[in-house]
């Protein structure tokens, strides 16, 4: 079998409270993300989702522990580096980080004109085109502050994909989007990802439907990484953890079924 | 009884132990910011020879911080220039020598008041807009998505900033020397009778090429300032302690670059002129 794209070993993370508690975020996690896979990392709020995007892409440093992008580790990298790595991927944040003083048409057209030498023709068309792919066609002109939640998701997402990245990072594609909009959303993630053959990273706490999509799912729970291999695996996990964690996110329609078994 | 004084001297090591980490964490605290101050310092200067330029920015930045500054620095200077007058006019009557007024408001306006007053106002109007766009971009990812797009934030937002303020700053401050002295002349000329002869003869023996040259040191020196503190404290809002989070920490940060440049400005502004009168 191919190499990880990447590795999460033994990483160990924590934060200074403002009282000056430490909070332990990540305890020893261990995971890895095979190429072309769609991995869904869940969890509860605080358990280290956003951590662990902000880990791959070398926006923080872990305590302890290796990341492994493509097989060379993030964590010991110079901003160089850093750099050439990150061109890699291609990220969804939680709240979109559109260039809220840029319109849509320059928000997407930014990773073109500073990282490729296209010419002003050549860029026009493509962001033309990929605006049109996500129905975003006649909004070129609009601030993204003018945009409801759901068009301000599709924006960030064709900026993501202007570079072709090799690996996509997803954080909250869905929240504050209603179910509607969010199944939308996931539509894109399923068309766009067969297209461009992207290995695709989703932190989501909306658990239930992205398990259509995965392939792979990690918990994050107290610090540590389980990982499944199938969603039917999660559904029947006998760990209280596990359990107590499914029946949060997904009610009781599969736990009583566990229970009838 | 010895128990009990041995109690009452474990309370108090407690309480000077507590006082000793407290002192302990804030120099750790300060040591840590001007470190990361610094280290903006550096990044900034060596981001300034990056390639892509950014021409059309920089333009950009010119208009923003440069030719929207003119009403401001116009009236703050014509109404410095002004007060000067009068108030050298009264003052020199007292020893008969009115003649001296356009020496005096020239002098004090190119060596101290321009730069001063210039610095100032560009801190108001330009520095907390500078503080307050970086602090918003920090907050809201804007800056992290750039990294994760490897587009250097200091090339991309900051460089057209800090050459737009160290070019606009000098040009204001000349233009409010300019201002300034006309202002003056209106006053004590027009208003209260000095020969206008004397007034720009006046000017003319007493300001020298250094001190129009002490005038535009000062005026970079405090533009280093401006740009510097400004967009420092808003790039690295989420490092400041005290700032919080979310819009309430962008309003503390722009309050602080704000407070800080000034008094940065004034203290550098008795050492340079101590340094190079």
């Amino acid at each position: 079998m191919s190499e990880p794209v990447i590795e999460f070993i033994d990483v160990h993370k924590s934060f200074v409270k403002t009282n000056g508690d430490v909070h332990k975020v990540l305890k020893g996690t261990s995971f890895a993300i095979m190429p072309g896979m769609t991995t869904v990392i869940g969890g509860g709020s605080g358990q280290g989702k956003s951590v662990t995007i902000k880990l791959i892409l070398g926006l923080m440093k872990p305590d302890s522990g290796q990341i492994l992008v493509q097989g060379r580790d993030v964590t010991r990298m110079n901003r160089r580096e850093l750099s050439e790595v990150r061109i890699k991927f291609g990220v969804l944040f939680q709240g979109v980080a559109l260039f809220d003083s840029l319109t849509v048409y320059e928000n997407v057209a930014l990773p073109l004109r500073e990282k490729t030498k296209l010419g002003k023709a050549a860029i026009q068309d493509r962001v033309v085109k990929s605006l049109t792919q996500f129905g975003l066609h006649g909004h070129e002109e609009s601030f993204p502050a003018q945009l409801s939640g759901g068009m301000q998701k599709r924006v960030g997402l064709a900026r993501a994909l202007q570079l072709q990245p090799e690996i996509m990072l997803f954080d909250e594609p869905t929240t504050g989007l209603d179910p509607a909009r969010s199944q939308e959303i996931y539509r894109l993630f399923y068309s766009i990802q067969k297209e461009l053959g992207y290995t695709s990273v989703i932190v989501s706490h909306d658990i239930p439907k992205i398990f259509n999509l995965a392939d792979q799912v990690v918990v994050m729970h107290n610090g540590q990484a389980k990982v499944f291999s199938s969603s039917e695996e999660i559904q029947w996990s006998t760990d209280p953890v596990i359990q107590d964690f499914v029946q949060l996110t997904m009610g009781n329609i599969y736990q009583s079924r566990l229970e009838n078994k | 009884m010895s128990e009990s004084s041995f109690r009452i001297n474990e309370g108090k090591l407690k309480m000077a132990v507590k006082l000793f980490e407290g002192l302990g964490r804030f120099t750790l605290y300060h040591l840590d910011d001007i470190g990361h101050m610094s280290i903006f310092s550096l990044r900034l200067t060596f981001s300034v020879f990056k390639r892509p330029f950014r021409f059309a920015a920089l333009l950009n930045e010119l208009k923003l911080i440069g030719a929207h500054s003119f009403m401001v620095i116009f009236f703050t200077a014509a109404f410095t220039g002004m007060v000067l007058g009068v108030q050298g006019y009264y003052t020199l009557s007292q020893f008969g020598s009115q003649g001296l007024l356009g020496s005096a408001v020239s002098l004090s306006l190119i060596r101290e008041l321009g730069p001063v007053l210039t610095a100032l106002m560009i801190t108001g109007r330009a520095g907390s807009a500078m503080c307050a766009e970086m602090g918003i971009m920090r907050i809201s990812q804007q800056i992290d998505a750039l990294n994760c797009m490897s587009i250097d934030p200091y090339r991309y937002l900051i460089v057209p900033k800090f050459l737009a303020t160290l070019i606009a700053v000098p040009l204001l401050t000349l233009m409010f020397n300019v201002v300034g002295i006309y202002g003056g002349y209106f006053s004590g000329v027009v208003l209260l009778d000095v020969n206008p002869g004397a007034f720009f003869a006046g000017m003319e023996q007493s300001v020298q090429n250094k001190d129009i040259f002490l005038g535009i040191i000062k005026s970079v020196a405090f533009a280093l300032i401006i740009v510097w503190v400004c967009t420092g404290r808003g790039y690295l809002l989420q490092k400041i302690r005290s700032a919080g989070f979310g819009a309430a920490s962008v309003s503390k940060v722009t309050t602080q670059a704000v407070v800080l440049s000034s008094i940065t400005i004034l203290i550098w502004d008795y050492f340079l002129t101590a340094m190079l009168l």
